[in-house]
């Protein structure tokens, strides 16, 4: 047997691995968690790694998943070999195609790292709910539980479905395995060309759709024929179990790792029997060896080939002992007997009891785990089995939750903790901008590389992006790791951020006797005193042993500004023990100059010396037998928030999310709002601090904070009673409100520090202009005092919004209903939607696409959108990523309805109804703020009256009532959806014209999932899937919304010019059909300071890189023309604005030859669409005349 | 009209020469410079500082945001692929060696002892011929005393000097208190060639905005008599090769410069503004003045105005206009 590669990867790139080798035409699309799959196909194709034919794949990125798969479709017609990935929604949206493949009998096999699908919520975790909606499609699924199945079985699927002709889609678990880090034997070139027959690929190549040789595939039959010529593919389907079989029995004669169809593993007689698939499987096997250990005779079946299954393989493979079978089903089927793996179950054995083929007639019971990532733990294997056991077990039940409400749950011991001394379990606790994850990466390469122990790494995100905390789980042992679920009693812990010992239970991680090290601004003298009682309580109740450093001191002292990382991996190796320290540290190091040698020595040199200044500074502290900290740890949320916070948002924020029972949720995804405002995480260095008198009130501040953490207020002096000492305010300068205070307040606790505000400050200090009327300072000193200020400023009287100057200050002075959102710092997008709620938020609805922002937007535990005094606030909901401007029109249709019902009924009613009310209530003028309050007054009013009315329409009418106030529909999404997936739905809106509001906060990239091309994505900039730089100019969306002739269109930048901006948003909600705004959305993914986020959009305009237009086809009814330019003609030099972000540098750094005429291009790209531009603001027609608002 | 001149050890077949500037980007640019007669191709500088920051940025770019968030464990492609360092730069200077039958030079300007020596080694295996230090340094410790700066630069110099074998010039800013004796001490440290001098970038301020204004502006000829003072002087006490840079524009402007005692003559802002073919005119407008002045070798006026062989050494060396020139010399009361 030769010897093959030992690589550490994760499950994705196991896959992929094989996947890339294996094809030809590869046709992606983003989404998590299999993006990564695509990546790497495009990556190693982009750097011209070719298959084992000898040919670089060709990899594209489509529009959809639907796109994707009918390219693969296509190419597969067409005699290639093609592969694509996908998970949840995506899959579901290749369901069609996929039943074509399949009942064309196509060789073809995907990969599809599991996902759960969106119902009561969109989760991005992991469970078969995705895979187990395309057990009818006619695909073989093949389930892998770990990673080294992942790319074992990878191999197995392309073989088999050469020779089978049906086609595969290979699964493994979201997250838990694609994401799972892990040490494996990489399959060769020729062991893939060993089990990849040419004869079968020729066949293949021979089936193809060619002009050589023509046939026609996708008639259409008639009831005559049809259902014959399905019955045709039958033998196909029979013959499939046994070609896998075959596939794997090759692939063990190779490299030695023997799969079955289904593997039995247990006691040879076991009377009870777990059947189950994907990665807990793996964890169950360590729980049934750990059972046969203890004198039991239990076992478990792992289902390999779930489709087409095998009934006489299946119960070929249980012990004749079998008396009890539970089958576990990753997935919700309500409504159904029970979940899939247990009907085919129950299915098969009765089966196979009346053909003959099996005396076995188990008890069999069926229960649902591990959804959306839930934990899958050996103590719930136990508890299983213990089930098992009773004289009468549950028919059916849940797994790892506690059900108070239908008590369905199977209880076990959340104790019992089955792992061997010989494994290393370590823990680490980081911030995402600190580098933790990628060291403990490094950590596992270093270890699975330079010794022979297996390592397994597994990491858990936040679901914020701003001051996200990461809890890296590694193991190290010397045999394979099967315990695919968190590390819970670990040896090492590390907390690398201070401040986290205040909000999570970090040593509830650490076993007796482990050790702890913790990033800490303190000596190790000091260090104790700063303890809370809990964390000095565990120290000495586990008897830990508790090292300290200083390692932000020490990234800082080396140039590493604030990336503590390599400090902290060197304290893991320097007192871990795992391996000996200067080994170890040699590792560190050649790692340091494998990431960085190509990029310059100089980061190369920091690296260094962070490394050698680490262990002078770590520090073991001696820990005493007495707790004597005077402080506990504080509440998660204050007990003023409600109940719903304080029960179960705050057991969430704590991280104890899993504890919650059933009955403590909405039954239907309905959730409370404004709770952001509850979660005050502390994560800003600096904050800004305002210098009242400085300061020219221009409110230019609040508008550009992203999270809404910096506002103005005007009020009456009266109000100042009262206000904490350091409250800070000053006369206003306004004409209006002549006489009143103004004060401009940062709400401490929730800013992010990304100091957009002070770059965006025109306010200098004539004598010293480095100082402004907002500068940023340390937040720590001022905590304390803001918190108690902001409190105060949130109960000063908000603005009467009658009476509010709708011009960009004023504006500032309206209550934002967007707050304290999970963005990251410094995000582009959501200063739009903070100035929408600012607006119109009182009468919003919001229909919000899948990405960034319906993250941000409702990712819980807790989310922004929130409500005013009066209880009025946006109305938010997420449907799909593709579909959200359907999903949006179709609020507008409800809502014209109701209205129009509401009208109609008002009518009827209108002989007992005071006339001027009725004819105020239809005809009131709510085009400004003033005639909006009037009829809500109105509204009141009526609703008032109806309540002396006792008939069925007077009920219906109050009911329908707040109707009478317009309402203000906003389509809300990114560029990922507008541009691509959803640009279809969003076509046909546009061309109804009925009245919605549509905002694309662009980015250029699909930002959630990481930075991938769009065809909003700019010509030079790098992105994946546009490795090199992107070729062609970005799609022009507004001229395309133009075309219509009746469709409002902007194109926007606050941070260029903040009025126009609002003059836009104005414009769309006044005009009466459809309106389109396309806003420049700094992003993270565009590889800068976000500080500079505006001085990037000024560029942008001045450079014409991002013109501002507003086409108001209200305009061209006056003869007018509807464009009209923002922005002047381009001047200065675009390479300066591109240059300043990495998406561009990338691209020069690579081919400054090539990058020099892209930016070329670029250049002229600008002139002629300025000059296009320039034409349709002198009216020059470029759509049929006579095209109107057509709203209702 | 013999206008060869040695400078840097390197043979050349007249003293006029592209300065560091973005002129030697384009290959094609390249082409016409030599056909234009430049004796030599300066490359523009490569700043380690500008290196660094762009590396440094890179990389806090691409890596802050990685490894925080499920959906988006990176924002870019992998940065494996991409080099960030002076590729582009090695790259560039490898294109020019083999397009060229002239020789090339490298410009570099560090900001640590590490950065200038591998940097320095880089551009030696590149291909170049030789390599121009650009001493690129603003003291702005009150501090720092002018003996440190001093010192800083020789010990560059003398670490750059013995790791390489190719010939070292350094280029020097005019901010210097004992100018010859520092041009001196380079010399002992082993340096091959002076250049007088650089240009910074000179910010403007924005007396609107409160801002200062990065401005980067092109030469003219007045800034030609700084330069011939210091090269007078300069010469006079030292054997190494000089050259001028900054302010030559025209054919007497670089006669000018030899006799002050420049053995090379490095024009940008001139070809910036009139194209590289501009060189040409200036050795044509240089033969005819020496034809009409009856010189056979620039050698014959190279230094000839210098400090010491200049009619007047007091004009160079007088810090004050004297109103009445001629009232007496010395010597012959």
């Amino acid at each position: 047997m030769t010897a093959r590669p030992k690589v550490i990867v994760d499950g994705n790139e196991a896959a992929a691995s094989v996947a890339h080798r294996a094809s030809e035409v590869i046709a992606i699309y983003p989404i998590t968690p299999s993006s990564t799959m695509g990546e790497l196909a495009d990556e190693w194709s982009a750097a011209g790694s070719r298959n084992i034919w000898g040919t670089v794949p060709e990899v594209v990125e489509m529009q959809s998943e639907a796109g994707a798969a009918g390219t693969v479709h296509g190419a597969l017609q067409a005699g290639a070999l093609s592969t694509t990935f996908t998970a949840s929604q995506g899959l579901l949206l290749m369901i069609p195609n996929m039943y074509k493949i399949a009942g064309e009998l196509t060789a073809f096999c995907m990969h599809v790292s599991a996902r759960t699908l969106a119902t009561h919520a969109l989760s991005i975790f992991g469970d078969h709910s995705d895979v187990m909606a395309c057990r009818q499609t006619g695909f073989a699924l093949l389930a892998s539980g770990s990673v080294q199945e992942a790319h074992d079985l990878a191999a197995v699927a392309h073989s088999a479905t050469l020779r089978a002709r049906v086609p595969f889609l290979h699964f493994f678990d979201g997250f838990r395995t694609s994401h799972e880090v892990a040490k494996i034997e990489k399959l060769t070139d020729d062991d893939l060309r060993s089990l990849l027959d040419d004869q079968l690929i020729a066949a293949h190549r021979r089936r193809a759709l060619t002009p050589d040789h023509p046939v026609l595939r996708g008639s259409a039959q008639n009831p005559d024929v049809f259902f014959q010529a399905r019955e045709a593919v039958n033998p196909y389907y029979l013959a499939c179990p046994e070609i896998v079989q075959d596939a794997m029995d090759a692939l063990a004669a190779r490299v030695g790792r023997q799969y079955r169809l289904f593997d039995y593993v247990g006691h040879p007689e076991a009377e009870r029997v777990l059947v189950m698939m994907g990665s807990g499987a793996e964890v169950a096997h360590d729980a049934v060896d750990w059972l046969n250990a203890r004198g039991h005779k239990v076992g478990l079946l792992k289902v390999r080939l779930y489709r087409p299954f095998a009934v006489d393989a299946f119960v070929r493979a249980l012990p004749a002992s079998t008396r009890r079978i539970a089958v576990l089903d990753r997935t919700k089927e309500p409504g159904a007997v029970g979940e899939p793996l247990y009907l085919d179950v129950v299915s098969a054995l009765r089966e196979a009891r009346e053909e003959g083929l099996s005396e076995l007639d188990p008890l069999i019971i069926g229960g649902r785990y591990g959804l959306s990532s839930k934990e899958f733990t050996p103590a719930m294997t136990v508890g299983v089995f213990d089930e098992l056991s009773k004289p009468r077990p549950r028919r059916h039940f849940t797994l790892g939750i506690v059900d108070d409400v239908t008590r369905l749950s199977v209880d076990y011991d959340r104790e019992l903790d089955i792992e061997g001394d010989d494994v290393v379990r370590a823990v680490f606790f980081g911030l995402g901008a600190d580098g933790t994850v990628g060291a403990n990466k490094n950590s596992i390469k270093i270890i699975g590389e330079e010794t022979d122990n297996y390592a397994q790494g597994y990491f858990v995100y936040d679901s914020k992006k701003s001051g996200a905390v990461t809890i890296s789980h590694l193991r190290f042992g010397p045999r394979p790791l099967r315990s695919s679920y968190l590390v819970k009693q670990a040896g090492f812990v590390g907390c690398h951020q201070f401040t986290f010992l205040d909000k999570f239970d970090v040593l509830e991680y650490a076993a007796p006797g482990a050790v702890f090290l913790l990033n800490a601004p303190y000596s190790k003298e000091a260090v104790w005193d700063h303890l809370p009682r809990e964390v000095q309580k565990a120290l000495i109740d586990k008897r830990i042993r508790f090292y300290v450093i200083d390692a932000l001191a020490v990234a800082n002292a080396t140039g590493m500004k604030g990336r503590i990382n390599t400090v902290m991996q060197t304290c893991f190796f320097a007192i871990s023990g795992v391996l000996p320290k200067d080994e170890a540290i040699t590792a560190i190091k050649k790692g340091v100059q494998k990431t960085y040698g190509k990029k310059g020595t100089a980061v190369v040199q920091k690296n260094f010396e962070a490394i050698d200044q680490t262990l002078a500074n770590l520090h073991e502290v001696p820990v005493p037998t007495q707790v004597t900290s005077r402080f506990s740890l504080p509440p998660i949320v204050p007990d003023t928030a409600p109940d719903f916070v304080r029960k179960v948002t705050a057991v969430m924020m704590a991280g104890k999310g899993d504890l919650l029972p059933v009955s403590a949720f909405p039954v239907d995804g309905t959730f409370p709002i404004g709770t952001t405002r509850w979660e005050k995480r502390n994560i800003a260095a600096e904050i800004p601090v305002w210098d009242e008198v400085l300061c020219i009130q221009c409110n230019k501040c609040a508008m550009v904070c992203p999270h809404a953490t910096i506002r103005a207020k005007v009020y009456d002096g009266a109000h100042l009673a009262g206000a904490p000492p350091t409250f800070k305010a000053t006369d206003y300068r306004g004409t209006e409100w002549k006489g009143s205070r103004y004060t401009i307040q940062v709400a401490a606790e929730d800013c992010t520090g990304c100091s957009l505000c002070v770059m965006v400050c025109p306010s200098k200090d004539k004598s010293n202009p480095r100082h402004k009327a907002i500068d940023m300072h340390p937040q720590l000193p001022l905590r304390e005092a803001e918190r108690a200020n902001y409190e105060f400023f949130l109960g000063l009287p908000e603005a009467d919004r009658s009476k509010v100057r709708l011009d960009v200050k004023g504006t500032q002075f309206l209550q934002p209903l967007f707050e304290y959102s999970g963005a990251c710092a410094g995000c582009g997008e959501t200063p739009y939607i903070k100035l929408m709620t600012q607006l119109f938020g009182d009468r919003a609805l919001i229909a919000n696409a899948t990405g960034c922002t319906s993250i941000y937007g409702g990712n819980l535990p807790t989310t922004p959108y929130c409500r005013d005094a009066s209880g009025r606030g946006p109305a938010w909901a997420n449907s799909l990523f593709e579909d959200n401007a359907e999903f949006g029109l179709g609020f507008r249709l409800a809502a014209d309805k109701h209205e129009q019902q509401a009208r109609e009924l008002l009518e009827r009613l209108s002989p007992r109804l005071p006339g001027q009310l009725v004819a105020d209530l239809i005809a009131g003028d709510q085009s400004t703020e003033p005639g909006i309050g009037a009829q809500r007054a109105r509204v009141a009013e009526l609703k008032r009256l109806l309540r002396t009315f006792s008939d069925a329409e007077s009920g219906r009418l109050a009911l329908l009532a707040d109707y009478l106030v317009k309402k203000s529909v906003w389509i809300v999404g990114g560029d990922g959806w507008a541009y691509d997936i959803g640009y279809g739905g969003l076509d046909h809106v546009l061309a109804l014209g009925r009245k919605v509001n549509i905002l694309v906060v662009d980015t250029e990239v699909y930002s959630n999932t990481g930075g991938q091309a769009s065809k909003s994505t700019p010509i030079g900039a790098t992105a994946k899937f546009a490795v090199a730089g992107k070729a062609r100019p970005k799609k022009d969306l507004g001229m395309l919304a133009m075309s219509y002739g009746n469709v409002y269109v902007a194109r926007v930048a606050f941070g260029a010019k903040d009025a126009q901006t609002l003059k836009a948003f104005q414009e769309a909600d006044s005009y009466p059909g459809t309106s389109l705004i396309i806003a420049y959305s700094q992003c993270i993914a565009h590889g800068y300071d976000m500080a500079f986020g505006v001085e990037q959009q000024k560029l942008a305009v001045e450079t014409g890189y991002w013109p501002l237009y507003r086409f108001d086809p209200r305009r061209a009814v006056d003869g007018g023309s509807a464009f009209k330019l923002d922005s002047s003609p381009p001047k200065g030099d675009l390479a300066a604005y591109m240059r300043n972000e990495t998406r561009f540098r990338m691209t020069e750094n690579q081919n400054p030859d090539r990058y020099r005429e892209l930016v070329k291009s670029a250049k002229n790209d600008i002139q002629e669409r300025f000059r296009l531009y320039e034409k349709l603001e002198k009216g020059v027609p470029i759509t049929p005349s006579g095209a109107a608002p057509a709203g209702k | 009209m013999d206008l060869t001149t040695e400078y840097l050890g390197l043979k050349l077949d007249s003293p006029l020469m592209p300065g560091a500037s973005p002129l030697a980007d384009s290959l094609d640019m390249v082409r016409r410079l030599e056909d234009a007669g430049a004796s030599a191709i300066v490359m523009r500088s490569i700043f380690e500082e500008q290196i660094t920051r762009e590396t440094t940025g890179n990389i806090y770019a691409i890596e802050t945001p990685a490894e925080s968030f499920a959906e988006a464990i990176s924002y870019f492609p992998k940065a494996s692929e991409f080099s960030l360092g002076p590729d582009e730069y090695l790259d560039q200077l490898r294109c020019i060696t083999e397009a060229v039958a002239i020789p090339v030079i490298g410009s570099l300007n560090g900001i640590t002892a590490r950065g200038w020596l591998e940097y320095a080694m880089r551009i030696q295996e590149a291909g170049a011929d030789a390599l121009e230090l650009n001493v690129y340094y603003l003291p702005t410790d009150a501090a720092e005393a002018s003996e440190a700066v001093e010192r800083r630069t020789i010990d560059i110099v003398r670490l750059v000097k013995g790791a390489l074998r190719i010939p070292v010039a350094v280029k020097l800013s005019p901010f210097f208190s004992a100018l010859p004796h520092l041009v001196r001490q380079l010399e002992c440290a082993g340096a091959d060639g002076i250049i007088l001098f650089n240009r910074f970038y000179q910010p403007d301020i924005d007396a609107e905005n409160l801002e200062a204004e990065p401005r980067l502006h092109l030469s003219d000829p007045s800034e030609l008599l700084l330069r011939l003072r210091w090269l007078a002087i300069v010469a006079a006490g030292v054997n190494v090769p000089l050259a001028i840079s900054g302010g030559v524009h025209s054919g007497l402007d670089a006669i000018k410069s030899v006799m002050a005692g420049a053995s090379a003559v490095q024009v940008v802002s001139a070809l910036l503004k009139k194209g590289p073919e501009h060189l040409r005119t200036i050795r044509l407008e240089m033969e005819r003045w020496m034809h009409e002045h009856e010189y056979e070798s620039l050698k014959q006026m190279c230094g000839n105005m210098s400090l010491a062989h200049c009619p007047d050494p007091n004009a160079f060396s007088r810090a004050n206009y004297m109103r009445i020139l001629q009232s007496w010399r010395v010597g012959l009361s």
